[in-house]
């Protein structure tokens, strides 16, 4: 009888790695790309830097000491060389408001945001993947039209308007839930004073603690921010969902384990679920992404000593270096979440681990 | 009394430019024997395999006068009834592996799942019987067939792979919907073969649907002759060069011949039915 | 009718003419049967209209200030939606705004496309190296946080309706590239274009004359799709102060005034935020008919 090869030994670590390397060269020409748009958008400024730190009423020969001392005599090559540089190295600029460096600055306020953006996205996927999954497998139905009305209301609502409402209702008339701020004034001192802070995110941290008055007060503060991100998040992932299962469903794999009498709940739940998850995570990636600079306008609303509130402080400082700083964090986390996707993927995915 | 017995079978799709009848009245019956459907593609043979597992998603239909198997009724089952029908009574293989087997599942879960969930084997038993499996159709390396996923193996192997993931619950009834067709030449009769073999050796009765007359004709005991939906003609293998019916004869006469005349073939002339 | 009906759903189209006009007429069947899809279309409708005759219909002179009737309550006879903190009627300022928010999308949906089509389409027919550097562009900006880039860019240009418009055109025109892009890819190859090249076309006429129209179904589908997200970014530009100025009547801004009074005068910020909403799904609802019924793909079988 014929002889057939067996299929070569599958090697899994090594290609992975390849990829990582691969995702990383793809990682640094997509951040070098981002910093020359930053770097354009700083040049292109209208107010001159030198003019805000030494006034109106310098001297020829002061301004020209300053633009030495901060590099701006150089070709602009060599100044956006410099740029990259200290970037690379963590130095974002200092503060015109502040004095401060940007960097530190936003390490200060990142872990809020993260918290927030976090919570939100782990609220999206637990309630929109399941609402997904329930629509597609019933095209056409009540439960379908519902998942759809509900999504696309989420896609349509204002983020920041639907803050202000949530406020008003939960906060202003139901009373349900704390108002604007990351905890309570007291609470807040006792986090600053006597609790050794390990990640910035209060939940975390006072749960460390063992504070657990702290974390009860953090819960009461976060439940409604993060749970409005979660309903903009879960919008986008349900409708994801929904198409990704529906077009999974139509495929001949799923006939094949129905023809095997697999109980429904173990076509879709396994045997579709396991193809689904391939594209559904970068969506959630995705949806983490646009959480995170949703967060800009969130905050605001919120008062959360976030990223997005730094931003927007800094904005109406004309606080350039701040405003892009924070710019850059935002994408370093978009282009970051893009590759840790691109990675998971390729680990769910057999096909393209090869 | 015969295992498989189909009156008046119709699937209807519902479309958008009114109901679209793909099957329109088939009846048949099939006992312990290899029965051939033969017709070109959208004659509605497909459907009518899949009909008898009750596999036709929304928006298709199915109606019949009645369709039972060994007895039992297939139109009006419960879900539940036709799960137990398909894993254990009522197999089928599909036209390409590529499609047919889960691309994220490695072969050996996808063997055995039926196995470790309708039968509650262990893991253990799970395996080793898959690896049995896996070595009733040929694969001269099982247990490292069972670690590797669909993409992985060529179309015959895959195409393998099937027949024994349908046939480890040993069915009574086996639909091969073109199980050759996706495969190169070469592999096809090796596939064939084993297939041929398993049917036989363990007495099920088969339901081959194929566009090609001649392997058919070969392979099987009966020759169902499908057009438009409807059986034009019904015939024992060995009689089909004398088959009367014009589609039939037309489909015969498009068939080369060693030792024929080196005319062009003559194209089916559709005016005739 | 019936025989202009058997016409159109004749299945053997005599002419190119009547199958053209018989698909069109049963996607129009399809949009149709599409409850949500018509309801994206009438609110649409109603926006333009709006816009059209905003002096007509509008009560009250969205600008006139009378501080004697301040942060009157929804139902007040004269001011159906109430007043604001200047005393100016709502509805008249929202009914205004729909102007404001028609000129920003009409502005993007010229500007941003047109962009993305001309990268997409000369990438993808030219491929090669071209092709990798425009689409490594378009990644870079589709890295970029819209949101933020778009804040970043009015931050350095200023405040301003003009400048929101360049800053959203700037920020949303790479899911085009990609969607030209792909499309370009698939008509590239195919025998009618090696065929119009062989009749001497150069590439500029090819890409415009023969490209770019292959393209353009799926372009505008996303172009529809796209609008409730640009109405959101030109709403959140506005609530920060960086689209519209002041006092003219633009949604965000209007509800970043009535933020103030959201505990006692919650309609100020409410009423704006719900014309955005209606708006934006409006856009949402239509896109999405559209998509199941022009794109085949998307469609369940």
């Amino acid at each position: 009888m014929t002889s057939i090869p067996a299929p070569p030994q599958r090697n899994r670590v090594l290609p992975l790695v390849k990829q990582i390397l691969l995702g990383l060269g793809t990682l640094a020409i997509t951040l070098l790309g981002l910093l020359l748009i930053t770097f354009v958008i700083a040049r292109v400024v209208p107010t001159d830097p030198v003019l805000s730190i030494v006034g109106e009423r310098a001297t020829e020969a002061q301004i020209a000491a300053i633009r030495e001392k901060l590099g701006l005599d150089l070709p602009l090559w060599q100044q956006f060389v410099i740029y990259v540089w200290d970037a690379v190295r963590g130095d974002l600029g200092n503060s015109i408001k502040t004095g401060a460096p940007v960097a530190a600055e936003i390490a200060r306020y990142f872990p809020a945001t993260l918290e927030l953006a976090t919570l939100g996205t782990i609220f999206g996927t637990l309630v929109g993947v399941p609402a997904g999954v329930l629509a597609a497998t019933r095209p056409g139905s009540i439960a379908d039209q519902i998942v759809r009305v509900v999504g696309l209301l989420g896609y349509s609502m204002p983020v920041f308007w639907l803050g202000l409402i949530g406020l008003l209702v939960f906060y202003g008339q139901l009373d349900w839930v704390s108002g604007p701020g990351r905890l309570d004034p007291t609470y807040d001192m006792m986090m600053e004073f006597t609790l050794t802070s390990y990640t910035g995110m209060i939940l975390i941290d006072s749960a460390l603690n063992g504070a657990w008055d702290v974390f009860g007060n953090a819960v009461s503060h976060i439940i409604l921010p993060a749970g409005l991100l979660g309903y903009v998040s879960m919008a986008y992932i349900s409708r994801m969902t929904r198409s990704f299962m529906m077009n999974e469903l139509g495929q001949e794999y799923i006939t094949t384990a129905r023809v095997k009498g697999m109980p429904e709940w173990r076509v879709i739940w396994v045997h579709a679920m396991k193809n689904v998850l391939v594209p559904l995570i970068t969506v959630i990636a995705l949806s983490y992404a646009y959480l995170l600079e949703g967060s800009v306008l969130t905050e605001t609303i919120f008062a959360w000593p976030g990223l997005g509130s730094y931003i927007t402080d800094a904005l109406f400082s004309a606080d350039m270096p701040a405003v892009l700083g924070g710019t850059v964090v935002v994408g370093v986390a978009f282009v970051t979440l893009n590759m840790l996707s691109d990675i998971l993927y390729r680990l769910v995915d057999p096909r393209a681990r090869a | 009394m015969s295992l498989l017995e189909v009156r008046n079978l119709r699937v209807t799709f519902d479309t958008e430019t009114g109901p679209v009848q793909a099957v329109r009245g088939v009846s048949f019956s099939l006992g312990h024997e290899r029965l051939g459907i033969v017709g070109e593609s959208g004659s509605g043979k497909t459907m009518t395999g899949r009909s008898v597992l009750r596999l036709i998603r929304p928006p298709g239909r199915i109606e019949a006068d009645a369709m039972t198997f060994d007895g039992q009724d297939i139109l009006n089952a419960s879900e539940r009834e036709m799960r137990a029908l398909r894993g254990k009574r009522i197999g089928m293989v599909m036209q390409d592996p590529k499609y047919s087997l889960n691309p994220v599942m490695t072969v050996g879960r996808q063997l055995t799942e039926g196995l470790r969930l309708r039968d509650g084997l262990g893991r253990a038993d799970a395996t080793a019987k898959a690896i049995a499996a896996l070595e009733a159709v040929q694969i001269r390396d099982p247990a490292r067939v069972m670690e590797a996923y669909p993409h992985e193996l060529s179309g015959g192997m895959g195409q393998r792979v099937m027949i024994a993931m349908m046939l480890i619950p040993e069915p009574e009834l086996l639909i091969a919907d073109e199980p050759t067709s996706a495969l190169d030449v070469t592999v096809q009769a090796e596939v064939l073969s084993i297939l041929d073999r398993l049917v036989r050796d363990r007495g099920m009765g088969l339901i081959f649907i194929s566009h090609d007359l001649r392997l058919v004709a070969r392979f099987c005991d009966r020759v169902l002759v499908m057009h438009k939906g409807l059986v034009v003609e019904e015939i024992t293998a060995a009689h089909l060069m004398e088959a009367r019916h014009p589609y039939t004869k037309g489909l015969l006469n498009c068939l080369p011949r060693i030792g024929g005349t080196r005319q062009p073939l003559p194209v089916l002339d559709r005016a005739g039915f | 009718m019936t025989a202009l009906r058997a016409w159109l759903t004749d299945p053997n189209p005599a002419s190119r003419r009547q199958a053209r006009l018989g698909q069109a007429w049963l996607a129009w069947q399809r949009i149709q049967r599409n409850r949500l899809a018509m309801a994206g279309l009438v609110i649409v409708g109603i926006l333009l209209v709006v816009a059209a005759l905003a002096p007509l219909i509008a009560p009250h002179d969205p600008l006139v200030q009378d501080l004697s009737r301040r942060l009157l309550p929804p139902g007040t006879p004269g001011n159906l939606l109430g007043t604001d903190d200047f005393g100016r009627d709502i509805l008249s300022r929202i009914i205004y705004g729909a102007r404001i928010t028609l000129y920003i999308i009409v502005l993007v949906a010229v500007t941003a496309p047109v962009l993305g089509l001309l990268i997409g389409t000369v990438a993808g027919y030219f491929g090669g190296w071209i092709d990798a550097t425009l689409m490594r562009l378009t990644d870079i900006f589709l890295a970029f946080p819209r949101l933020i880039l778009a804040l970043a860019l009015v931050a350095v240009m200023g405040p301003g309706i003009e400048n929101a418009v360049l800053a959203i055109a700037l920020t949303a025109w790479p899911p085009y590239a990609r969607v030209a892009r792909a499309e370009t890819l698939t008509v590239r190859s195919s025998d009618y274009i090696a065929a119009i090249r062989l009749q001497g076309a150069s590439a500029p006429r090819i890409i415009a004359g023969h490209v770019v129209p292959m393209c353009l179904p799926s372009v505008i589908i996303r172009v529809t799709l796209d609008m409730a997200g640009v109405i959101l970014i030109a709403a959140g530009l506005g609530f920060l102060g960086l689209g519209v100025q002041p006092p003219t009547p633009e949604w965000g801004l209007m509800i970043s005034s009535g933020r103030k009074y959201l505990f006692e005068q919650w309609w100020v910020a409410t009423m704006p935020g719900l014309a955005i909403l209606i708006v934006s799904l409006g856009f949402n609802l239509l896109g999405d008919g559209l998509r199941d019924v022009l794109d085949p793909r998307s469609t369940s079988r």
